[in-house]
């Protein structure tokens, strides 16, 4: 399909514009986290620092953890907790999302409207609600300060977002080739696995995305639940860089920084799944 | 619709999977509910108890506050060394998660001490989630210790804790900058004189707005709005315990503030600020004058964080018509009253709390003990600050003592702001204030 | 796939399934058991606690004994005059974020879904904001947006706009429109995918035909992509709102609910009620009004595109 020159230049530019809105405040938490401390409460915006240091990053990859006030090492420790927690939150939940969903999406049964309904609310619920309660039952079963105990808490918030957009994700797929396989001789759970879950990739992906997002995240239980690097997350230990008495944007941006990459290289890493022609011979008819 | 389509909605719904789905739902929510209700309209209560004074102990303390991690490590290393069957786990957390984290935990009696602020006692106090102490309080420490310190952790004359982290605000001023200004530092000792000098500031040039303040809606605010109620001779609350602040001296303070603001003395940043703001506006070398807790001292004479190093200086509180108190930001050590073990963590917290290991470690945080500013060892670690802080760590002044506190502090935030941002006008914001307050103070 | 009549298509088709019967349901059950266990093994007991807490006048976390007051915790929501504002705070914030994160991820999502070279390093950056944590960006923008040495302040004079800093966070309404920018900047991205991952669910030889036919590109996009991707859009609209009814963490970092409460909505004050204040029997009530005011947004909008059929309520 020829398109006209207008109209390359038209979404090349646009193209542009985005890039620069995206990357500008990116920039500039990046050279935030190589500007020294003097620099980033200096009278006048330094575009560039005089003298740029690696020193924060250096401070989380080379020193040694053991003996707390060592922010730097313990953030290394938090953003291995982070993978942990988000990664088996998302597994989890993606799994049994796409499995639910799909009985909510195709199959009729009595209470289909009153669970899909019950679901929802309980993400729609503020997690402020929760905590106490929540914090009470993870004492009880031992798994306060524990990845396991916020990776349970993580899949219920997790899990009916997981439903709700897989199970709207395969209505929008059309039901003739599951239909097909089924007058083929394939049981429902085949079909489902066989025909429709390799159909729904895009949708399984955008939803593992943002589900894991919602547990890299999470802030509020992680602060509540967790006391030590066994299970303090990113976003705990972050938040741990500033106090009432000491606060370096710098260290911040550089925590932010790191954090971005595993998601991004993740995000990379499956982005093909999402566009890129799987589907657009598939669904004719 | 056709009988045989009928039929087999009927088949869907009558038997088999559902209906077990059903009863299995509805037991769940049944029992889950009389779960939940167990405890709220009955039963119950503390189940806190002495201990046997040995075992293991946990504690909820500050990160980065006063005494850094390392330190209170270092203390609870020796303490273990002399009490060889007590082990003590310690969890460290940011001052904002230190409040959510107690009231949380309280119901699973996580810890056995906590470290409180010196506005939570009356908090904590009525809803039992510290112990009341007062019998455990020796008689000699009443002699010993500051004034401030002994007011932290009570509440209407019951101790709830023992003081161990003193702090108040004091006024730090650059040198340099009033060199330049031919301001002489002497005039800094009333509020009258902090405004004239400022003006000097401006009018000569050195600074554009030479005040900076911690006036965010947060508690900062209050602490600072408290400062200057005391300087004017205001109170929070009358001798019944109602709202006293909209009179005289609480006015006349909120006043200052929005007037140093209109002229252009106070940094219009000061209304977003923290304390963490404020130290790097004063060591970016923008601002002459600010008022700020103890640790702002070491900062802005570091040269690693500041570009004024070397010409910072420390005073204590201006006065004002009605004195000149410092606003009491101490922090004390507190009992769970759910612990099971109170007197293992009693000791733990008597040791941390003496003078031997406060004078150790008085480069963190002033001791609590008034003999100690004569030691030449403690005066040693911190010269300047010790001297200003032997005069004001005797004069505190206290935000109100009452059980919902916070709900009142937010309220008293939102006006003093509506102020500081011009939207009304300080009496009006303080009458309205009142007016909001005063059904929380008679509850 | 037909491109019109979506709405009407499948249900013929159950007709046509309906053979399923007893084994659907069975089948049905087995799916949802595990989805099930996961959610409400864990939360049950929290979500009926907190409801029954919101029936009483509990001031503490610790159990005992409290009166019982019925609905009156939920009445009182309506007579608290603090609520009012927070609840426009929160309205304005819906319906700004949501909009603009629609607005800008249905466009960002056709032109990265057109024939742009180099289209993965586009596409790639798009992933950026979603990859940084919500702490960070509140930090970053709070940075940014700071009066005296803020980024914006130094950008706006070094282009010559405005010599005297603006203190963004400074006044209520500005520090809000702040907010919610931040907000949008991060959270535009999965709206994008979302819509991408919708996108490639439409045919391209639809548009061919469309251009056969002499459709203009705003037609075709006003009437062809657009209602295509309406079950897209109502997912993105339900999630969007009701994160935006549930934001709390941004506004903790860059404003603390100030100034002058101008940025405080409904879940940060839940928090001051429940956590900092210690009502919790208030602060349970303020968060089952939540679910029911998104629960009712929801269907609004499920109504409105036509997506009835996803909630049963067609």
């Amino acid at each position: 399909m020829r398109h006209s020159r207008s109209y390359m230049i038209a979404i090349h530019v646009a193209a542009v514009v985005m890039a620069v809105v995206i990357l500008l405040p990116f920039a500039w938490l990046v050279i935030s986290s190589v500007s020294p401390a003097t620099d980033l409460v200096s009278s006048h915006v330094h575009w560039w620092p005089a003298h740029p240091t690696l020193s924060r990053y250096k401070a989380v990859f080379s020193s040694s953890v053991g003996g707390g006030d060592n922010v730097a090492a313990n953030f290394r420790l938090a953003m291995v907790n982070s993978l942990i927690v988000a990664g088996a939150t998302t597994a989890i939940s993606l799994t049994v999302g796409a499995l639910g969903g799909y009985s909510f999406a195709r199959l009729r049964f009595r209470l289909r409207r009153t669970s899909l309904f019950t679901f929802l609310a309980v993400y729609m619920l503020p997690p402020i609600a929760l905590v106490i309660p929540l914090y009470l039952a993870l004492a009880n079963l031992h798994l306060l300060d524990s990845k396991i105990g916020l990776i349970l808490t993580y899949c219920s918030i997790v899990t009916p977002f997981c439903l709700w957009t897989m199970s709207n994700y395969y209505l929008s797929l059309p039901p003739d080739l599951e239909d097909a396989a089924r007058v083929d001789g394939c049981s429902r759970l085949g079909a489902l696995v066989r025909v429709v879950l390799p159909l729904a990739a895009p949708g399984l992906l955008t939803t593992a995305m943002f589900g894991f997002l919602l547990a890299w995240d999470e802030f509020l239980f992680a602060l509540i639940f967790t006391s030590t690097s066994n299970a303090k997350t990113i976003p705990v230990a972050i938040a741990e860089f500033t106090g009432k008495y000491s606060s370096d944007f710098g260290l911040i941006a550089a925590g932010g920084v790191l954090a971005a990459v595993p998601p991004v290289i993740l995000a990379l890493l499956f982005q093909r799944f999402i566009v890129g022609g799987l589907t657009s011979g598939a669904v004719k008819g | 619709m056709s009988l045989s389509e009928t039929s087999q909605r009927l088949e869907v719904v009558g038997t088999g999977p559902t209906r077990r789905v059903v009863l299995t739902v509805g037991g769940g929510l049944g029992l889950a509910a009389f779960l939940a209700a167990c405890g709220v309209s009955g039963g119950g209560g503390t189940s806190g108890g002495a201990g046997s004074g040995k075992g293991t102990i946990r504690a909820l303390v500050m990160k980065q506050a006063g005494y850094s991690e390392a330190d209170i490590r270092k203390m609870t290393g020796s303490f273990q060394a002399a009490n060889p069957d007590i082990k003590v786990t310690l969890d460290f957390v940011a001052y904002e998660a230190l409040h959510d984290k107690t009231v949380a935990a309280a119901p699973a009696g996580t810890y056995d001490v906590v470290l409180i602020d010196v506005i939570w006692p009356a908090e904590f106090g009525t809803k039992k989630i510290i112990a009341d102490v007062s019998s455990k309080w020796p008689a000699s420490w009443k002699e010993q210790m500051l004034g401030g310190a002994i007011a932290t952790p009570q509440y209407q004359s019951h101790f709830y804790g023992v003081p161990w982290i003193l702090d108040t605000k004091y006024l730090f001023f650059n040198a340099a900058h009033l060199a330049k200004a031919k301001v002489d530092a002497s005039q800094l000792d009333t509020w009258d004189g902090v405004l004239k000098a400022a003006r000097a500031l401006k009018t000569n040039g050195v600074t554009k707005y030479p005040l900076v303040w911690s006036w965010q809606q947060a508690e900062a605010l209050i602490c600072d709005y408290a400062t200057l109620l005391g300087a004017f001779g205001g109170t929070f609350l009358d001798g019944s315990g109602k709202p006293a602040f909209q009179n005289g001296g609480g006015v006349q303070a909120l006043e200052f503030m929005h007037q140093s603001i209109t002229d252009g003395l106070t940094n219009p940043t000061s209304t977003q600020s923290l304390e963490e703001d404020v130290r790097r506006v004063f060591s970016a070398g923008q601002a002459s004058m600010a008022m700020n807790w103890t640790y702002m001292f070491g900062m802005a004479n570091d040269p690693k964080e500041s570009q004024v190093s070397g010409h910072v200086e420390v005073l204590q509180t201006p006065s004002g018509p009605g004195g000149r108190p410092g606003v009491n930001g101490s922090m004390a050590l507190a009992l769970s009253a759910e612990s099971k073990n109170q007197d293992a963590a009693w000791k733990y917290i008597t040791y941390l709390t003496g003078q031997p290991v406060q004078n150790k470690f008085a480069l963190s945080s002033l001791p609590v003990w008034k003999s100690s500013y004569d030691d030449p060892e403690v005066v040693k670690t911190n010269p300047a600050v010790v001297k200003q802080a032997k005069k004001q760590l005797a004069d505190l002044i206290l935000r109100p003592q009452v059980k919902n506190y916070n709900a009142i502090s937010q309220v008293l935030q939102t006006e003093i702001q509506n102020a500081l941002l011009g939207k009304k006008p300080a009496q009006q914001a303080l009458n309205d204030a009142a007016d909001k307050t005063a059904p929380l103070l008679a509850t | 796939m037909s491109a019109t009549g979506v709405a009407t298509a499948p249900r013929k088709k159950r007709g046509r399934r309906a053979s399923g019967g007893k084994g659907e349901a069975r089948f049905a059950f087995l799916l949802l058991l595990p989805a099930a266990l996961v959610v409400f093994g864990v939360v049950l007991y929290p979500v009926a606690r907190t409801f029954v807490i919101s029936l009483f006048a509990v001031d503490s976390p610790l159990p005992g004994s409290y009166a019982f007051v019925g609905l009156s915790n939920y009445t009182r929501v309506f007579h608290d005059p603090a609520f009012y504002s927070v609840l426009g705070n929160t309205l304005y914030f819906t319906l700004v974020s949501t909009g603009a994160e629609l607005a800008l991820g249905i466009a960002v999502a056709l032109l990265l879904n057109a024939p742009l070279r180099a289209r993965w390093f586009w596409r790639s950056l798009v992933v950026l904001p979603w990859a940084l944590p919500t702490i960070v960006n509140g930090a970053l923008w709070r940075w940014i947006y700071n009066g005296q040495y803020g980024a914006l302040n130094g950008l706006l004079g070094a282009l010559h706009v405005s010599s005297t800093p603006v203190q963004w966070l400074g006044s209520p309404f500005l520090a809000l429109n702040m907010v919610i920018f931040a907000d949008v900047w991060k959270n535009t991205s999965i709206v994008v995918f979302f819509i991408l991952a919708g996108l490639q669910t439409i045919p391209a030889d639809l548009y061919e035909s469309a251009r056969i036919d002499g459709a203009s590109a705003w037609a075709a996009f006003w009437r062809l992509t657009l209602p295509l991707l309406a079950p897209s859009i109502a997912v993105v609209l339900v999630l969007r709102t009701i994160e935006a009814f549930k934001v709390f963490d941004i506004i903790y970092v860059m404003t603390g609910g100030g100034p002058a409460s101008g940025t405080q909505t409904v879940a940060f004050y839940t928090y001051l009620q429940a956590f900092s204040n210690q009502l919790f029997g208030y602060g349970a009530a303020l968060a089952y009004l939540i679910v029911l005011a998104v629960f009712g947004l929801a269907m609004v909008y499920l109504r409105m595109l036509r997506q009835g059929q996803m909630a049963g309520v067609e």
